[in-house]
């Protein structure tokens, strides 16, 4: 029990803090309230065994290691980069090229590839609902991912750009991030192209930005309180292309890696932390 | 002299352009969005076509040359329908709904169950009282206060929420009316919220 009650702790201290301000808005309230916003992280940071993410880690670690799908194997052949197997460190060289599918891989990608090629599971079902809705816990492919994550946990983003076809996706990354369409006309640098900006209360990284880059996008994937579940990285673009009301991205796509490749980019050097707590 | 001039600006233009813009095939982007978003239905295609303004605004990051600037707020400005009884104020009540909603478009919003929203406060301060606003765009508050009441500070703001670019190209805002997001009776009231004296927006 103890677990649920520190967040709903941190959650309520963090609605006293937001409703103790003056109702008067200026600048100085808007600081104000970046700041009652800071402290609530802050609180869902300090106890690390706090995060309900952990669990997914685990529960992922036990996917990895267990004989599934119609081959009946482990993923323990699955090579993420560092060779069958080797998970330690995998993530912080990610996305990078696979010559065994010659093509560029984020981790969700590869995770992909292999539950089909080595498992034998069906493409089509997995690509079907990849993503949990609010309050499911997330899907067994995403568990995976967050342990793979964690195991990365502290190590720096270095993905690899030797290859032509890694240059290229981030290249397609960047096109992909400042291209506009849609009904709302947006492109994710609507939200994310200056800092200092916000969703209503939410703050907006300049992901263009390395310095903001490094900060966030190493937390991925990681457990969201307002949707109660751990949320990957292609679930979260999944999320952005939602709100910009364009269709449903699809999980493994050219443009989720692309973008995934881009992001880690602009991390290169960043800490992972993955999975951390938002909001 | 001029023709070498600009025999040598085409020569220089490609470089400069390689410097800060991806090397990527636009024809080869559109393909990957295409077969990214391939389960759209066939009504939700359009989605992933850019028109010609988004285009341009895309490809020089929302920094148009002059001469795009000007042609994108002629070309942008040609689709603004304007109400049929030249009023163009409504109920700022029904516009401060709207302004809180962000319903609409997406795809978990089939079917309809609420009229479109604005989601200006997404974006925008408007009022005092709601103190969770975006930053976005500028503070509106007082918007109407310091513009008045006449007819064409009205009609201003009309077209301003009908389609942001007729009056600064590739600007980071919607075309409410021209992408048929909202109505022209709901973009009334939203010219309303902002302009009408007795709205929260000008206390």
């Amino acid at each position: 029990m103890r677990r649920p009650l520190a967040l709903l702790a941190a959650g309520t201290l963090a609605a006293l803090a937001l409703a103790a301000l003056p109702q008067t808005p200026s600048r100085a309230q808007d600081g104000e309230t970046e700041k009652a916003i800071e402290r609530y992280r802050q609180m869902l940071k300090d106890d690390p065994w706090s995060n309900p993410g952990l669990l997914d880690a685990d529960r992922g670690e036990a996917l990895w290691s267990r004989r599934r799908g119609p081959q009946n194997v482990s993923l323990e052949a699955c090579d993420l980069g560092r060779g069958p197997g080797q998970v330690e460190g995998a993530f912080a060289e990610l996305p990078r090229y696979f010559a065994d599918a010659d093509q560029v891989m984020d981790l969700e990608t590869r995770l992909l590839w292999c539950m089909e090629k080595l498992q034998g599971f069906n493409r089509s079902d997995l690509l079907k609902r990849p993503h949990p809705a609010g309050g499911q816990p997330v899907k067994e492919l995403g568990a995976i991912a967050t342990w793979v994550a964690s195991k990365s946990g502290g190590a720096k983003f270095a993905a690899p750009l030797g290859h032509p076809k890694e240059k290229d996706a981030v290249a397609l990354g960047q096109a992909l991030f400042e291209r506009r369409s849609g009904p709302f006309d947006f492109s994710c640098t609507t939200c994310h192209a200056e800092p200092g900006k916000r969703i209503r209360l939410q703050g907006l990284p300049h992901l263009a930005n390395p310095d903001e880059a490094r900060k966030v996008i190493g937390e991925w994937p990681a457990y969201r309180v307002s949707s109660t579940h751990v949320m990957t990285m292609q679930h979260r673009l999944y999320d952005c292309y939602w709100q910009m009301r364009m269709p449903e991205l699809e999980f493994g796509s050219e443009v989720s890696v692309a973008l995934v490749a881009y992001l880690v980019n602009k991390a290169a050097g960043g800490e992972i932390t993955a999975p951390a707590i938002k909001r | 002299m001029k023709p070498i001039v600009l025999a040598l600006a085409a020569l220089v233009a490609p470089a400069a352009l390689a410097a800060d813009q991806p090397a990527v095939d636009p024809a080869r982007v559109e393909a990957t969005v295409k077969a990214a978003f391939r389960s759209a239905p066939p009504d939700w295609q359009p989605r992933l076509i850019p028109d010609e303004t988004l285009k341009e605004c895309s490809a020089t990051d929302n920094s148009p040359t002059a001469a795009q600037f000007e042609a994108i707020q002629k070309r942008e400005a040609a689709t603004i329908r304007y109400p049929d009884d030249g009023n163009f104020v409504g109920d700022w009540k029904k516009g401060e709904r709207l302004a809180q909603s962000g319903y609409g478009l997406r795809f978990t919003d089939y079917p309809p169950r609420n009229p479109n929203g604005g989601n200006c406060f997404a974006c925008h301060q408007m009022t005092r009282q709601e103190v969770s606003y975006g930053t976005i765009g500028p503070s509106l508050l007082g918007y109407g206060k310091a513009r008045g009441t006449a007819p064409e500070a009205l009609k201003t703001v009309y077209e301003k929420i009908y389609n942001p670019h007729a009056t600064f190209a590739c600007s980071l805002m919607p075309r409410f009316g021209t992408n048929k997001v909202l109505t022209v009776e709901q973009i009334k009231d939203l010219v309303a919220l902002l302009m009408d004296p007795a709205s929260p927006v000008n206390q």
